[in-house]
Order: structure tokens, then C-alpha cells, then sequence
């Protein structure tokens, strides 16, 4: 598992460690059965406060990623297809809204957007 | 959660001076960052705490326990750090040694002297040669070699080149890492030290202006810039510390009047030392800023 905090980012430090590690059990790089280091663990590891850790390792639960089982640590959830294909979906359409948002703003009409998408598709 | 530090209504009158109804609760496992400028009471706290002087009001306790019930468990529990060197100069490692051994009944006689071994400290200098450095580095080694509850900080990263304050960062991680310590640490710009933090306690003028979790003050709040053409009204008097310029103006804006913030504005997200800037010059009146 790898955790890169960017003080530059846009994303709050809790949000990063989220995203990070939910983008690694997406991607399979954690596997399903893996026990994540304990918070404070993480916290140390890293250098962050306890409190920032332990609102990522909530908010991973609360999505359905890791269960905390007391004396066993947060362990990463199996993820049946439907869900993987879910977060993948949720992905993409974030993605085209902020294309539609920027097409819009140079009076872009959907035809023409779709013209472009096929374009890169063949790409 | 158990707490390892709460004060209750705590204050203390001087002449000229008065640290009025302080009120903060640190739980077992925690870091705490107490800041404000230089004279708004953080020191007069701490010494509270430790008990260099008596609060004229209030209640304090330290895992649990006040001053008054167990004055001996007390103070043992409690390590300090500050900003100065309390050694006399002209004593020297073994010198440090023998008082720690027998001053305090939990010294560890074998950690102390891997410590200074490992951070190189030498046996026979007078402490006066020492570097800053190897003086925070003596006096963490003095602390850390018994057994303590709560660790306070008072501006002891001051001076400390950045490696130091790393290795400093990394100790006091390691010291809560348990979950059975606590941290509380006092500073006037809090800089590297705010990503560790877990909790923010801010005093201006003897009295606390705010007290939360670190995250939740960082979420509150928004730095914004823009031209000054752009600046309405409205934005104006919603904004904390705002500094008008002749190339623009910036200011804080709390997250609650985002329905205030365009596109036309360059919006970052502020540090704690900003913040604390930003409030420090509404409280003075924002617009005495202007034209500088």
C-alpha cells in the first residue's frame, strides 16, 4: 500500500488518504482479505494526526471498502463486480459532467461533443 | 473517550494581565497545538499546569487526577520541555545523570544513555557548549527516559534547523503512538507541526478564541483574493481580517457563506498560522490594514 500526502493538493489530507487507498482496492493492487496498518500506525507512518487517519479509515468503512473488526484491524472488503463497475460508472460520469461544463462554456453544442468523443475513442 | 488533560474554568489574575476562564479537554492519544502570539497566556498556562503557580480559579487535572489529591502522581506524570535550557551550565551528562536518578523513581537508566548515545551527545562537554540543538536533544533524552503521561511543549522547536524539527515531528508521534499519551504543545507559529496536530486551541488576549479538532478548523474556512473591483459589499463585511491593497484585496471567508464565492476570485485553502493571522486582524479592525 502506498500513501502520498501533497500539500499542494486541492483535496484535504483525509481525503487524499481516502482516495489513495480506495483507488488501490479498485485497482486490485490491495487485495480483497488484507488487513490495512492500524490508524495510528498509518498516522505515524506517514505524519499525520490521528484524528485526519482515523476520518479516511471512516469514511472507507462507511463506502463499504474496509470493515474495522475489533482485535483484527480494518480489513479491505470482497468486491463483487456490480460494485467495482459501479465506482468505475460513478467515475466516468463525473468526468463527462465537467466536459459538458467546459463545452458549455465555449458554446460547444452536444453534437459537436459527441464528434469529439468518438474522435478519441478511435484514438 | 478518557481524557489526559482537561482544564475547567481555569484563571489566573495578575496585574496587568489576566488568563480568563480557560476550558480545554485533551483525550488520551492525542496531539494538542496551543497557539497565539507571543504574551496572550500560553506560557501563564502552562505553568499553571505544572503548577509553578496556583490558579486563582478553576480546576485542572492530569489523567484524571488534580494537584491537590496526589501532588506527588502529578507532577510525575508530567514531562516538560521548554524553550530554554534548564540545565546549569556548567554541568555535564553524568552530572544530568545522577539528578535524574534521584529525582525520579520511573528514570531508565539504560534509555537514557541509548539516547545519548544515539543522538551523539557528548559525555564530557559542558552543557554551555552545547548547540541549541543537542539542548532540546538533552532535555527530550531527559523526559523520555521515565515514565510520563502527558508531554508539554513550550515553544521548544523554536531555533531548530528543519532536520531537528523532523526528527522532533517523529518523536512525538512515537510518544503517542500507544494511545495512552498525550502531547500538548505550546507555539507562536505552529508551521511543520500542524500536519501532526489533532486538536487547535487558539488564545489571543488571556482568552480562548478557538477550540477544535484541526481538520474541522481547516474545513471552516477559505483564503480568498480577487480584484478589488470585485469586492461587494456584502463580501466585505462577511469577510475575517480583510486587507484591501492597491493590487487587490484577501481575506478569510468561513465555508457557511460559499454562496459568496465566484469564479472571479482566486479561493486556496489557508494553513492554521493563516487563520490565526487572518483573525488576529479582524479582532484589531480589518480595515485599519488598508492602503498598505
Amino acid at each position: 500500500m502506498n500513501v502520498l500526502i501533497s500539500n499542494q493538493s486541492e483535496l484535504p489530507i483525509y481525503a487524499q488518504i481516502r482516495e489513495q487507498i480506495k483507488e488501490q482496492i479498485l485497482n486490485g493492487q490491495i487485495k480483497e482479505g488484507t488487513v490495512l496498518p492500524s490508524i495510528r500506525k498509518l498516522a505515524k507512518e506517514i505524519g499525520v494526526s490521528v484524528i485526519t487517519t482515523t476520518r479516511a479509515y471512516n469514511d472507507l468503512e462507511e463506502e463499504g471498502y474496509i470493515a474495522t473488526m475489533q482485535g483484527k484491524g480494518s480489513v479491505v472488503l470482497s468486491k463483487d463486480n456490480t460494485f467495482l463497475k459501479e465506482q468505475y460508472l460513478m467515475r466516468i460520469e463525473e468526468g463527462m459532467l465537467t466536459a459538458i461544463e467546459t463545452a458549455k462554456r465555449i458554446k460547444l453544442d452536444e453534437e459537436e461533443l459527441v464528434d469529439l468523443l468518438h474522435r478519441l475513442w478511435k484514438e | 473517550m478518557e481524557m489526559m488533560l482537561e482544564l475547567q474554568g481555569v484563571g489566573k489574575q495578575y496585574k496587568e494581565f489576566a488568563l480568563q476562564d480557560v476550558t480545554v479537554s485533551l483525550p488520551k492519544g492525542y496531539i494538542m497545538g496551543y497557539i497565539g502570539r507571543n504574551g496572550a497566556g500560553k506560557t501563564t498556562t502552562i505553568n499553571l499546569i505544572n503548577r509553578i503557580c496556583n490558579p486563582s480559579e478553576g480546576t485542572i487535572r492530569v489523567n484524571g487526577i488534580t494537584y491537590e489529591e496526589d501532588p506527588i502522581r502529578y507532577k510525575e506524570q508530567i514531562g516538560f520541555i521548554g524553550d530554554e535550557s534548564y540545565f546549569p551550565k556548567e554541568m555535564r551528562i553524568k552530572d544530568i545523570r545522577s539528578i535524574l536518578k534521584h529525582s525520579y523513581q520511573s528514570f531508565d537508566e539504560k534509555e537514557f544513555n541509548q539516547m545519548i548515545k544515539n543522538w551523539k551527545l557528548p559525555e564530557k562537554q559542558k552543557i554551555e557548549k552545547f548547540s541549541r540543538g543537542m539542548k532540546v536533544k538533552l532535555m527530550f533524552a531527559c523526559t523520555l527516559c521515565r515514565e510520563t503521561k502527558l508531554l508539554i511543549l513550550d515553544e521548544a522547536t523554536n531555533g531548530l534547523d528543519p532536520v531537528m524539527r523532523e526528527e522532533v515531528l517523529e518523536l512525538l508521534q512515537d510518544y503517542i503512538a500507544s494511545g495512552e499519551r498525550s502531547i500538548l504543545f505550546s507555539t507562536h507559529m505552529l508551521n511543520d507541526l500542524e500536519q501532526i496536530a489533532d486538536y487547535i486551541v487558539f488564545i489571543e488576549d488571556g482568552k480562548i478564541i478557538l477550540n477544535d479538532t484541526k481538520d474541522d478548523i481547516l474545513e471552516s474556512y477559505v483564503k480568498i483574493k480577487g480584484k478589488k473591483e470585485d469586492l461587494s459589499q456584502v463580501l466585505r463585511e462577511r469577510m475575517i481580517g480583510i486587507s484591501t491593497k492597491d493590487y487587490g484585496f484577501e481575506g478569510l471567508l468561513s465555508t457557511e457563506n460559499a454562496d459568496l464565492l465566484s469564479k472571479k476570485y482566486v479561493i486556496e485553502k489557508p494553513n492554521i498560522d493563516q487563520i490565526m493571522v487572518h483573525m488576529l486582524r479582524e479582532k484589531k479592525g480589518g480595515h485599519a490594514y488598508e492602503g498598505i
